[in-house]
């Protein structure tokens, strides 16, 4: 069993990098061309990322649709998950397919609805409609981390609250939404990352104008290759990368993937009963 | 937690979100599905009608080879992807926490590659200047540097590449969850690790294994530019297809005709994953 443990981990390791290292390897590269072994040392296209005008607008475009994205992803997310799971709703499981369902299906569906609804309004090709586009279909990952946040939270924190004295108000100001908090950073985190690097909806609602990263990438791979491609794909992995180190290390990244809490050194709701015990006492008075 | 009586209030801020979501995916889904009778105007335009034609070319043997074609490229490279990807998420949920959570920081940010870089890094790692085939010419393996894409294999392993993480993570959950007291017990009464896994493990993981697989099948079927960077025409995937009648060729019709075909499809699997899921909760 050993052997095999270690077979597949670095079969995984290996296969997931591989790729990786051999752009790594052609993005510092001399001369324009790929070459294996590669001939000389130079960071010439890592700068031309940040000097080239083209290049720099369009990860200027590609930041600023992830961003508003990613915010109004959350923005309906959260409403949407705390009341589904905070009241008795008679449709719960209905509005929570819908808001499930476009990520669910293929972005090409997405894609081509977003494509046809823009047509019919007549305001097309702008940036905006691909910020609607990518938020409607990244909704659904702050959903599901909201939603098993809201699932997780232990309810005696919330009656404690009340007992306490506090307005439901008060409960959802100082005890829910702090809760909250780390389920919104990981779902935000994710529909930005995948924001970031999304093609297919991009290019059907406003490719021809808004020409974001991706599209630049492979608008550049079908009219010949430049190092900079290289350079480029070299620093998304860096960015993804550190997004998700940060997520693990501040939005308790194992928790939102799934893992059975028993396998967490570090519980969160005990911080949640802690926080909760030094805000709440202060309203004692007005309860008695 | 759900145990709240909602108020007129909670109405006003539960109607925002949906409005937003029926507005924004449930009426543009429901435009798609008229423009799929609409009529084609040369020049990459449509116009209001009631035709079946659209409709009618889903029964043309281009397209059903397409669809034929797709499915079972994705079939394969779900297939592929959980016989490499399940044990790996077992081992991995077994490790200590500092392993395991780098693991899942690699695995993630494969996860959060553009499918663009994903397909531009595999065409350069399967390619004659600076691939593969250049390492083994260097060690003096082969004797000249050949090229492996574009094919059906570079496709085959570009899809694998995208879907492998999902796959991890939607095996991820479930594994975490897994009696270590089973695995334990069968140790005790003198089973092999090796045995354990392939006769515990394994057969108790069945419905996740069905569930993963079909998972990673309708986001394979999703995916677009991997066959368009890594394969021929011929290895072109539905959604290539889908989008490029959208675009270039400007038949609209046509392509919400497919796009809906494809949504019946994921549908199907879909549902039959929460089938599959709702049983196996029923009996644990």
């Amino acid at each position: 069993m050993r052997p095999l443990k270690w077979f597949v981990t670095a079969f995984t390791i290996v296969f997931l990098f591989a790729p990786l290292l051999v752009v790594a390897i052609v993005s510092i590269n001399e001369n324009r061309y790929m070459d294996f072994p590669p001939e000389g040392f130079s960071l010439a296209w890592y700068t031309a990322l940040w000097t080239d005008p083209a290049w720099r607008a369009s990860i200027g475009r590609s930041l600023t649709i992830a961003l508003a994205g990613a915010t109004l992803a959350v923005a309906v997310a959260t409403p949407l998950a705390y009341v589904l799971r905070a009241y008795r709703i008679r449709l719960a499981p209905l509005l929570y397919s819908l808001g499930i369902l476009p990520f669910m299906l293929p972005p090409v569906i997405s894609a081509l609805g977003m494509q046809v609804f823009w047509n019919a309004t007549g305001h097309v090709g702008r940036i905006e409609n691909v910020v609607i586009a990518h938020a409607i279909f990244f909704s659904t990952l702050p959903l599901i981390t909201i939603s098993l946040a809201m699932e997780t939270m232990d309810p005696s924190l919330r009656e404690a609250a009340q007992t306490l004295g506090a307005s439901p108000r008060t409960t959802f100001r100082t005890i829910t939404f702090p809760l909250l908090v780390p389920s919104m950073v990981t779902g935000f985190a994710a529909a930005f990352v995948l924001s970031l690097n999304e093609y297919i909806i991009a290019f059907l609602v406003a490719g021809f104008s808004v020409e974001t990263l991706p599209i630049k990438i492979f608008n550049g791979l079908r009219y010949g290759f430049t190092p900079t491609i290289a350079a480029v794909t070299v620093v998304f992995i860096a960015v993804a990368g550190t997004v998700f180190t940060l997520a693990a290390m501040f939005g308790n990244l194992l928790r939102f993937l799934g893992a059975d809490p028993s396998i967490l050194e570090r519980e969160p709701a005990a911080e949640a009963r802690a926080r909760a015990a030094e805000e709440v006492p202060e309203r004692v008075p007005a309860a008695v | 937690m759900s145990d709240r009586r909602p108020t007129p209030r909670t109405y006003g801020v539960l109607a925002i979100p949906v409005t937003v979501l029926a507005v924004f995916f449930l009426v543009p889904f429901g435009m798609m599905v008229a423009a799929s009778f609409y009529r084609r105007i040369e020049g990459g335009f449509y116009e209001p009608a009631f035709l079946l034609d659209s409709w009618r070319r889903l029964f043309s043997e281009v397209f059903i080879e397409r669809a034929a074609f797709s499915i079972g490229i994705s079939l394969l490279a779900g297939a592929l992807c959980i016989a490499i990807a399940f044990p790996f998420t077992y081992f991995l949920t077994r490790m200590r926490r500092r392993p395991h959570v780098a693991l899942l920081i690699l695995v993630l940010s494969a996860l959060s590659l553009s499918e663009v870089i994903v397909g531009f890094t595999w065409s350069v790692l399967l390619g004659r200047a600076a691939g593969i085939s250049n390492i083994l010419v260097w060690l003096g393996l082969m004797d000249e540097a050949a090229a492996y894409q574009p094919g059906f294999v570079a496709v085959l392993l570009g899809l694998s590449y995208i879907a492998f993480p999902y796959c991890v993570l939607t095996l991820y959950p479930s594994l975490t969850r897994l009696d270590r007291e089973v695995t334990e017990a069968a140790q005790t009464l003198g089973a092999s690790p090796w045995r354990t896994f392939w006769t515990v493990v394994v057969p108790v993981s069945r419905p996740i294994i069905m569930a993963g697989f079909l998972l990673v099948f309708v986001f394979t079927l999703g995916s677009y530019l991997i066959a368009a960077i890594l394969g021929r025409p011929g290895h072109w995937t539905l959604s290539v297809f889908i989008s490029d009648q959208a675009s270039f060729n400007a038949n609209v019709p046509f392509a919400a005709a497919m796009a809906i075909f494809l949504t019946a499809l994921s549908l199907a699997v879909v549902g039959l994953v929460v089938a599959i899921e709702s049983r196996t909760r029923r009996l644990a």
